[in-house]
């Protein structure tokens, strides 16, 4: 098996005076969607803001590709290789939506071919080209997010929980572009409370519990077990 | 063309194009269409007040910026001006010589100001740009050896540009030094706004904006934040710095007030707001309103009021003594009514 691609060994966070991950232990396999599922508030999205730098690790250490980058600030983070899709439809409401996609290719300009791909998965993006992000619907605003990790080929993609709130055709469309994405090799840690969702997706999994990893293993597993969805999340994913 | 002379940035409103379009139009013709001294003065005064309102709008509207230094930057490339041509003698080399010098060393403080302040947050820098901005006023006015403190300087610039210059006559206007002084301050602003319209429509002007809305979603994406925020007040404090040596050529006179009083900065602030933050060209409006009004309501007053007499209080409050109270009314209904400024208004307009 190759090397992975992320590594967290033992990583702590606080924010102001919380402990939010108490030693988080995690790793993301080369090629592939894992998942990081589990309740609210045990510290998913902490995880992927410190891996993204938003939240500076008071402990532990984050090793990207091969490379230390715990100490690292987050554009140079971005620019090794890791696109972060954030919770909030992380988009720039002011910017069209052409410059939006135009500033989230910021090592070169962007690629056509890439950009067909995108069309073709996300097709409002093409007819909303030249409106203002902030008059996108709230679907369109979040394919824009995740568009715009997609704007360049990165070795890691973060994505916080990209159907949340969304409509169900909305949601099969993010779901098919995902696939896409991991069909084309793509190594995704992928934040989602949407069970069938995860379930379609997700090839391993990390199960969070009071700022901590309690259990990994393939998506199968956990998918066909109830008892076990049961005790690790409190809930049955069939029941989803 | 027109379009790619603008940067690509059309003002997308048919009032707003008519209403810069009319601006520019009265001011390439000042001196034609509003003969004297003083509509001269005030046609002078719109064009470096737009270029000195639109370097701030690309800190404040575009970085997202509070500075309170302004008008110490303003207050530097007009100084430079002075300063060169008092000491190197008139000519156009010590203009030459005093603007380049006034720009590079608002750039420079501007450098170690950002260097100091933006890596923390935004707001220190505002507090800092503003303690900054107090030592340099006391220190000009000390220095009077040097600055001649509160009284200021007074030098000669080359003849070409001084009313002593003298070609004939033209529609019935004198073609002299002081018109061709006038158009070097036409041409120049022209060019410094049109400079700054293309910043803030390049890929360094949307990131300012992305920035601006939220950055760490900018660093998220790779961008370094704190060196855009230092680019951005390098060359807005330059810009800023320019339009004081325009000024200075201009007025053959710089001191505290004209330069680098705390009342200017403030005025730069409502040209801003009065105009609509983030759009570059609210600053021709927002400029030109302000400038008109500081120099013509009290006059509008006086005629309104005599128009009046006769009819109870009317009179006393249209007083011209009260034209400060007026001007004060104006600017809370602006805001109230324009809260996205009036370049903002106006593209809401289009879109409703």
């Amino acid at each position: 098996m190759s090397d992975p691609i992320l590594t967290l060994s033992g990583v702590q966070t606080d924010i102001a005076q919380y402990h939010i991950l108490q030693g988080v232990d995690l790793t993301v396999p080369r090629g592939g969607v894992t998942m990081l599922l589990g309740r609210n508030g045990v510290g998913k999205t902490t995880t992927l803001r410190t891996i993204i730098g938003h939240w500076q690790a008071r402990a532990g250490t984050i090793t990207f590709d091969g490379q230390d980058i715990t100490a690292m600030p987050t554009p140079a983070r971005a620019r090794a290789g890791i696109g972060f899709v954030p919770e909030d439809m992380g988009i720039f409401s002011d910017l069209t939506v052409e410059e939006n996609m135009i500033l989230a290719a910021a090592s070169g300009p962007l690629d056509s071919a890439r950009l067909d791909w995108i069309f073709s998965v996300f097709p409002p993006l093409k007819t909303f080209w030249r409106a203002a992000a902030g008059n996108l619907s709230g679907g369109q605003k979040q394919m824009l997010s995740i568009a715009r990790a997609m704007a360049e080929d990165r070795a890691l993609y973060l994505i916080d929980e990209p159907t949340k709130g969304l409509a169900p055709a909305i949601i099969s469309t993010m779901a098919g572009a995902l696939r896409d994405l991991k069909n084309q090799g793509a190594s995704i840690l992928l934040v989602e409370q949407n069970f069938s969702v995860a379930k379609a997706l997700g090839d391993t999994v990390a199960v969070m519990e009071d700022g901590r990893i309690n259990w990994t293993g393939q998506m199968a597993e956990l998918a066909n077990d109830a008892a076990l969805q049961e005790r690790l999340m409190g809930l049955s994913m069939e029941a989803h | 063309m027109l379009i790619n002379i603008l940067s690509g940035d059309k003002p997308r409103s048919v009032i707003l194009t008519v209403l810069l379009l009319g601006i520019l139009v009265a001011l390439a013709f000042a001196p034609f269409l509003f003969p004297g001294v003083r509509s001269l003065e005030t046609a002078a005064r719109i064009c470096i007040f737009i270029v000195l309102v639109a370097s701030y709008d690309l800190l404040l509207g575009y970085g997202g910026i509070v500075s309170f230094a302004h008008t110490m930057f303003f207050g530097l490339g007009a100084y430079g001006v002075a300063l060169a041509s008092e000491n190197m003698g008139r000519g156009w080399g010590s203009l030459a010589v005093g603007t380049v010098a006034g720009a590079v060393a608002a750039a420079v403080l501007a450098l170690v100001i950002g260097l100091f302040s933006l890596r923390v947050r935004a707001i220190f820098f505002a507090m800092i740009t503003l303690a900054v901005a107090s030592a340099v006023a006391v220190l000009v006015s000390q220095l009077s050896g040097i600055t001649g403190g509160e009284d200021g300087l007074n030098y000669s610039i080359p003849r070409e540009l001084t009313p002593a210059f003298r070609l004939g006559e033209f529609l019935g206007v004198k073609i002299n030094g002081k018109l061709l002084n006038y158009y070097l301050v036409f041409f120049a602003s022209l060019a410094l706004f049109l400079m700054l319209l293309r910043v803030v429509n390049s890929p360094f002007g949307r990131v300012l904006q992305a920035i601006r809305e939220n950055d760490f979603r900018a660093e998220a994406i790779g961008y370094r934040v704190i060196y855009y925020r230092i680019a951005a007040t390098c060359l807005s404090a330059a810009v800023a710095a320019l339009a004081g040596s325009i000024f200075a050529i201009w007025l053959r006179y710089v001191g505290p007030d004209t330069t680098l009083s705390f009342e200017i900065m403030l005025d730069i602030l409502l040209m801003v707001v009065i105009g609509g933050m983030g759009t570059m060209y609210g600053a021709v409006l927002g400029a030109t309103i302000f400038v008109l009004a500081q120099n013509y309501l009290q006059n509008l007053m006086g005629a309104a009021s005599e128009a009046t007499t006769g009819l109870p209080l009317i009179p006393d409050l249209l007083n011209p003594d009260r034209w400060l109270l007026w001007l004060g009314v104006l600017f809370i209904l602006s805001v109230y009514f324009f809260p996205t400024g009036i370049v903002g208004r106006l593209r809401e307009g289009r879109r409703a």
